[in-house]
């Protein structure tokens, strides 16, 4: 699907309401937009909404042997995938640009700032890691994906649990969550992406730009900072020439975001651990307003079961009949089979009748083509009828079609 | 959660359904949908488009389902279930009133994959919200074969491990008739009778469900 183009006027308009401090959704230039965090039923999901973008995350953990020279590290996989969900305009499966660079992004967000502690993963050096594996997927997408996948990743992965091992000698054992507590992993600190766009050759700047505004950017900057306000990772990109002065003020403004981040992170994690402990209720159940119109909710139904029996008795005795039974197929020739008398051969009509068609619809899609073939069979199959019965194996072959 | 549905002689229970209709903001039609905590699936719908032409058909339009699973790449499982769904949704959408055109929906698993049932209603709930034009509603409806014979409706993870045979159905609103019928297991021709004579009941349930989530947004009071 084509994804929309942004009309000029459309394009005027927002640069001209950025020239004036004034944003499409009222926020002032520095404001961040809401964050929702939601957590899964399973230990390692969550969904982060920033505003109307919405982005899940899903950790898992697999026993893999380490790279050959690093055999006591566990290995880290991040997976970001733009579902075509998110957008029109998204394609699955194809490597865009756009989702080479984010990907890249959120690996040196959360691997290279060596925020998880990979020596923690191993089990037996050389041998035996944990792989742990992170899948981001967009789900809406309102801009600001970057900072939307960091925020849920690192949720994602300070809410996944992986199995107990113990090691005896040789012998590695995984522990069910039944047999003991699965263990969390060890964060040293959460990194988190914030982006600012650039306007007029850097003479405007936007904190946490929506969809629309990435459009008209010129430059795009993203920090990815910690709670102690440390920089891991710097990335810059776009048409305009930043001063030193520009970057030393957006990490101040990333700073402040960061640390309010992370207390809202820390709170819901908090929340939904609590919620387990005393056996409440969780899972993405929960977390649907339920005192919206849009949302509804039905108790649990009971459907009376008692007459099925009754009922499928009824309508395999109202049922015709099994078709009549053919006695074994004949075999005249190595190669052929006959069932019934026989009559005429068939094979010349249909031929000539796919011919024609053939020339007909040229072209055609394959499924269109298949029904025509599909009426085609039953007609000569009605034909026969009228004589005996006959079955060439070219029918014998589409019968499980019709 | 699941041991806590206990079965009654002659009596099984559908878990506590949710939904939530237009959540997202891009697509045209946007549902989530939830059968009790496990299966949730999240479905959204783009269409009608202008099609590629290499996709183009003369006379309706082109039907795309994509499934995403939660953890890496789709497939074979979900390459099967996407045709499953495809025909399903193509027997209900009168495409021949937008020729030339297509349209996608992508059902996003968010936890449990293993019932189709929820993915057949959140295509349905997406279908309903887009506001496509439609020939009957549908619904999916799981049926576990016990190994002592009975009928279970709606089936757990556990349950569902345990069954002697797994029967899912489409059920379309008018008349109650099948429009999709997969089977996982073996099953006499009477046990499959049952299961749809049950499936059948639990659809009107489901139906009712479709009606009350919509008149409680297009309502007033």
């Amino acid at each position: 699907m084509k994804a929309t183009p942004l009309s000029n006027c459309e394009r005027r308009f927002l640069l001209r309401a950025i020239q004036e401090k004034k944003r499409l959704d009222g926020r002032q230039c520095y404001d961040y937009r809401n964050i929702r965090v939601s957590f899964g039923a399973e230990r390692g999901c969550c969904i982060v909404e920033l505003g109307r973008t919405r982005v899940l995350a899903q950790v898992s953990c697999e026993l893999v042997s380490p790279k050959p020279n690093r055999p006591t590290e566990g290995v880290l996989f991040f997976n970001l995938e733009l579902s075509p969900m998110a957008a029109p305009g998204l394609e699955p499966g194809r490597q865009s640009e756009l989702l080479v660079s984010l990907n890249r992004l959120l690996e040196r967000c959360l691997r290279d700032s060596k925020c998880i502690d990979t020596e923690s993963l191993c089990v037996v050096a050389g041998e035996k890691v944990w792989q742990i594996r992170l899948d981001v997927h967009l789900l809406n997408h309102d801009g600001n994906i970057t900072d939307a996948a960091s925020i849920a990743g690192i949720v994602a992965l300070c809410h996944f649990r992986r199995p107990d091992v113990s090691v005896q000698g040789e012998e590695v054992t995984v522990y069910t969550p039944e047999e003991r507590d699965p263990v969390p992993l060890s964060i040293h600190h959460m990194p988190i992406c914030v982006s600012f766009a650039f306007f007029h050759q850097g003479t405007y700047l936007l904190v946490d730009p929506t969809e629309r505004e990435e459009r008209v950017m010129d430059g795009f900057l993203v920090i990815a900072m910690n709670k102690h306000h440390e920089i891991c990772t710097i990335q810059s990109s776009g048409v305009v020439m930043l001063v030193p002065d520009q970057i030393l003020r957006c990490s101040k403004i990333a700073a402040v975001k960061v640390t309010e981040i992370t207390e809202q992170i820390q709170k819901a994690l908090e929340n939904d651990q609590k919620a387990r402990k005393e056996g409440g209720k969780f899972g993405f159940a929960e977390s649907i307003p339920f005192q919206r119109i849009t949302a509804f909710k039905m108790e649990s139904a009971a459907v009376d079961t008692n007459d099925v029996e009754e009922q499928a008795k009824e309508i395999i005795a109202k049922a015709d009949p099994p078709a009549e039974v053919f006695s074994k197929p004949v075999l005249l020739a190595a190669g052929t089979a006959q069932i019934g008398e026989g009559v005429e051969n068939s094979w010349g009509d249909l031929e000539e009748s796919e011919k024609e068609e053939a020339a007909e619809e040229e072209g055609e899609s394959e499924a269109a083509a298949f029904e025509c073939q599909k009426v085609e069979t039953e007609d000569t199959m009605r034909e026969t009828k009228n004589g005996k019965y006959c079955f060439s194996w070219y029918h014998i072959l589409l019968y499980p079609f019709l | 959660m699941a041991a806590v549905m206990a079965v009654e002689s002659g009596q099984s229970r559908l878990r506590p359904f949710s939904c939530e209709l237009g959540l997202l903001s891009r697509p045209d039609g946007r549902a989530t949908f939830l059968q009790g905590v496990t299966p949730s699936v999240l479905a959204g719908l783009y269409g009608p488009v202008e099609a590629k032409i290499s996709k183009e058909l003369p006379d309706r339009a082109a039907l795309e389902v994509l499934l995403r699973p939660k953890v890496g790449l789709p497939g074979v499982l979900e390459r099967s279930r996407e045709q499953l769904l495809r025909q399903t949704c193509e027997a209900v959408v009168l495409g021949a009133l937008h020729p030339r055109t297509a349209i996608t929906l992508v059902l996003q698993v968010l936890s449990d994959a293993s019932l189709l049932s929820c993915c057949l209603n959140a295509a349905c709930m997406a279908l309903l919200d887009a506001g496509l034009p439609l020939a009957a509603l549908f619904c999916g409806v799981t049926c576990a074969l016990q190994p002592d014979g009975s009928v279970l409706l709606d089936p757990t993870a556990r349950q569902e491990q345990e069954a002697r045979a797994i029967l899912t159905f489409a059920i379309g609103s008018s008349e109650r008739k099948v429009l999709m019928a997969t089977t996982k297991g073996s099953c006499s021709v009477e046990e499959m009778q049952q299961c749809l004579a049950a499936a059948q009941g639990a659809a009107d349930t489901i139906f009712q469900f479709y009606r009350d989530s919509v008149r409680r947004r297009y309502c007033k009071s």
